[in-house]
């Protein structure tokens, strides 16, 4: 009974990691050389690091019953903020600025974060209705910022961070795919093995209860759309990194991307479910998907049926086999 | 009299290995009011799920006016004019009285929604309530104006028989004449009432016969004239109250809790004052909306205090607004919330999530959790509670409701405070559970420890606790010892908040 308890669980567990080699078996299947390749492999991962990482923080949101739809505005934002601090220096941005840009765009986002977590507890408004608030407010600072266009920058190493084939070569994949495996690890045990994750699991379960049990909600919901800031600024200096430019108009609607990835990975809308590995494994999925489709000469509208289908599905799959469960 | 106009008969009803029901016969006669009572678990809720269709019996039959009756869905059972009047009001609160009543029978002319305002009047003329008017809101009536409401729309839907669950229990005095009256007139129309109530008293007021159900067994039936309360609750019981509460020899020491002028909002409490002694297990009685939980809740800083102070192992003393439950769980309260599904426990979480969860620094060093010393401090209490349950990682919603009781008393346990409030602790367990329960309770006060235990069921009060308040809109009574109590006296205060 326990053993088959402990069985089912596992296979539900791996659902998303069954889905992603689904889809690869496939797109191997139907073009074998080109998409196999360890090229493309290394395009597919580094086209998963802006949405994957981002998709860490939304993944702690939604674990604790929230959302947050200004993601794309932040990430937006933080590509400006970082273009604007690469501009400072008259001569050369050499190591310093480049860090400093870094920063300034990654405190930007964790403090839109704390703003979003505070007006939410502070005032009892829905995530739903303040993100969206926000998402407007944020995209027009970001406008603002950049005065409504693209800002350039001088050639700084920040613009290595998403490059396919690194230089050093030895690195293999480009400095944004570690970092991406480097905060999956950290946000993983965050989330699994320390009470800021347990606190974020019950919130999202029970706030209730949650209350009950003496945990601060309100201080706990500030500190996890800080840090969903905190991981989205740095998804939003990746994608500096792949622009190389700041630009205000960027990742419109990505939050959609990114909350899709956390669904597809499992986590649940009503709460207290999701983990950070099927996250990225939901990241994954969008991006082999994404890739496959260009490959095969698909058009684009085919790829978004083929999503949009995918996320469905995955909720859908999730529901069946919480009836199981609820059964066995 | 005249003949019934329900007769179920040799009713069964499983749900697994629970037998809910083994065999219950019912009668109903036009124009009366018929009692069902019985303790929680009894099997009420289930017989009349069975009546309105929501469920399908096992075995047994049923006939309506005298044709066989065996309805597949609600809808069978609202048809052939069974109406049910939920405790939970099933009201939409944005729409007006009329569209309330109309819901879902709307008359319409091509899609344009004509008044029925002249019938919803008279329906409500017929509950003799003229007060409510069509176009109010149903947000702004009162519990009990809904509930009248609620009645109207059963009375449009030409309702035969109506099913009434508690349905007082969280009225004000006015509202349950005003129901009362409406009950009168339903009869003089020839409609039968079912009449599902904790409370003896009323059920000797309006009621004409009555039924018991004890475990899934019609224990008797009768004329409620002929019979007395105390026979109805020895058929209801049906033990001697000294085998289902245990004796136990505890002290009671010094006082461990002092609280004084205790204020929430609303009057609720209103002036609350109580001392708790070392080994002392309280208890506070009180009809529904008379402010038990919101004392206990204010205290432990879940609801806001207005005013009043505590001081807990006589230190100085705190300001009760000053309370948070981290606060308090801190200085040593601890709190069981009557309502563990949507209160007590985080149900999509494992069972060891829910037990550690108040006190996760006694699991975690520097941040990360313990998980091996969790698992089987879990493990540990599962045992100690006998929880029925696969495994430590069992999702609470998997647990049968005396289990996930027993978890959340587990909590409790675990955190080890010594100033316990426990808020209907027994609610909706069945009979085995509870008297485990009971055992728990006298156990934790030979431990020295402090026991408020809030409960609508008086014969759990009476047999438990050493000390009882009774609590009347906002006040509580003076604390005597339990002897000094009677059903009588403490109905009394709750009803009128006249001490005698």
């Amino acid at each position: 009974m326990t053993k088959k308890r402990d069985y089912k669980a596992m296979l539900s567990e791996l659902g998303p990691f069954i889905g992603l080699i689904f889809v690869f078996v496939l797109f191997a299947a139907l073009t074998p050389s080109a998409f196999t390749s360890f090229y493309n492999i290394k395009t597919i991962l580094t086209q998963s690091v802006i949405i994957g990482i981002a998709a860490y923080g939304t993944t702690f949101i939604i674990v604790s019953e929230g959302i947050d739809l200004s993601v794309g505005s932040q990430i937006a934002l933080t590509t400006v903020i970082v273009a604007a601090v690469l501009n400072l220096p008259a001569s050369d941005p050499g190591l310093f600025y480049p860090l400093l840009a870094l920063a300034a765009g990654v405190l930007a986002c964790t403090g839109v974060g704390a703003f979003n977590g505070f007006i939410i507890t502070k005032f009892r408004i829905v995530p739903f209705i303040v993100t969206l608030g926000s998402m407007q407010i944020v995209r027009g600072v970001a406008k603002w910022i950049g005065k409504e266009q693209t800002v350039p920058t001088p050639d700084n190493w920040l613009t290595n961070l998403m490059l396919i084939d690194p230089s050093p070569s030895w690195l293999i994949f480009g400095p944004g795919v570690w970092l991406t495996l480097v905060l999956l690890i950290v946000s993983a045990v965050l989330l699994k093995y320390t009470v800021l994750g347990r606190y974020t699991f019950a919130i999202g379960s029970n706030e209730q209860t949650a209350r009950l049990c003496g945990i601060k909600v309100d201080r706990m919901k500030i500190v996890i759309y800080a840090l969903g800031g905190l991981l989205t600024g740095v998804a939003g200096v990746m994608q500096y990194s792949y622009l190389t430019v700041g630009d205000p108009t960027t990742a419109v609607g990505l939050e959609l991307d990114i909350i899709a990835a956390v669904v597809i990975g499992g986590g649940s809308l009503s709460g207290g479910e999701g983990s950070v590995v099927g996250s990225i494994v939901g990241a994954l999925i969008m991006a082999v998907l994404r890739n496959g489709s260009n490959m095969l000469g698909l058009p684009n509208y085919v790829q978004e049926i083929i999503i949009g289908s995918i996320i469905v599905g995955a909720v859908l799959i999730d529901q069946q086999k919480h009836r199981l469960r609820a059964a066995g | 009299m005249s003949s019934p106009v329900l007769r179920l008969e040799g009713i069964r009803k499983s749900f697994g290995p629970v037998h809910a029901l083994q065999g219950v016969d019912l009668n109903v006669r036009a124009g009366e009011v018929h009692a069902l009572v019985g303790e929680n678990g009894a099997g009420k809720s289930t017989l009349m799920k069975i009546l309105s269709g929501a469920y399908q019996p096992d075995a047994g039959s049923m006939t309506l006016y005298g044709e066989s009756y065996a309805p597949a869905n609600p809808l069978d059972g609202r048809a052939a004019g069974i109406s049910m009047i939920y405790q939970e009001l099933v009201l939409a609160p944005h729409l007006t009285v009329e569209e309330n009543v109309t819901l879902g029978a709307e008359h319409a002319l091509y899609g344009w929604v004509r008044p029925r305002t002249r019938e919803v009047e008279r329906v409500l003329t017929d509950l003799g309530q003229q007060g409510i008017a069509p176009n109010a809101r149903v947000s702004d009536l009162s519990i009990g104006k809904k509930q009248l409401v609620e009645i109207a729309r059963a009375l449009l839907f030409d309702a035969r028989i109506v099913v009434m669950d508690e349905p007082t229990s969280s009225l004000t005095a006015d509202d349950t004449k005003a129901l009362f009256e409406a009950i009168g007139r339903m009869k003089e129309q020839g409609l039968a009432v079912i009449y599902i109530s904790h409370f003896l008293e009323e059920v000797q007021e309006v009621c004409d016969r009555y039924t018991v159900l004890r475990d899934g067994k019609m224990i008797s039936t009768g004329r409620v004239a002929d019979t007395s309360i105390p026979r109805i609750i020895e058929d209801m019981v049906g033990r001697s109250v000294d085998e289902l509460f245990p004796s136990s020899n505890h002290e009671i020491g010094d006082p461990l809790l002092d609280v004084s002028d205790l204020q929430g909002r609303k009057g609720l409490p209103g002036g609350v004052r109580f001392t708790l002694h070392r080994g002392e297990i309280m208890g506070i009685s009180g009809l529904v909306g008379s402010g038990r939980s919101e004392t206990v809740r204010t205290l432990f800083g879940l609801e806001p205090a207005t005013g009043g102070t505590l001081s807990i192992r006589g230190h100085d003393a705190l300001r009760a607004a000053w309370m948070t439950p981290r606060a308090a769980l801190n200085r040593g309260l601890d709190l069981l919330s009557e309502d563990r599904k949507e209160e007590g426990l985080a149900l999509n979480l494992s069972l060891v999530f829910n037990l550690t969860l108040s006190d996760l620094r006694r699991y975690s060093r520097a941040g990360f959790l313990q998980l091996a010393r969790e698992r089987s401090d879990g493990a540990h209490w599962i045992d100690v509670l006998r929880i029925r349950t696969g495994s430590v990682e069992q999702r609470a919603d998997e647990l049968s409701g005396g289990n996930q009781q027993k978890v959340c008393l587990a909590r409790l346990l675990q955190q080890d405070n010594d100033i316990l409030f426990l808020d209907e602790p027994t609610r909706g367990i069945d009979i085995g559970s509870k008297a485990e329960i009971y055992k728990l309770v006298h156990r934790l006060a030979e431990q020295g420890k402090a026991i408020v235990t809030i409960s609508s069921y008086l014969p759990e009060l009476l047999g438990v606790c050493d000390t009882l308040g009774v609590m009347h809109k906002g006040r509580l009574s003076t604390v005597r010892p339990i002897r000094e109590w009677t059903e009588h006296r403490i109905m009394q205060f709750a009803t009128s908040g006249y001490d005698a």
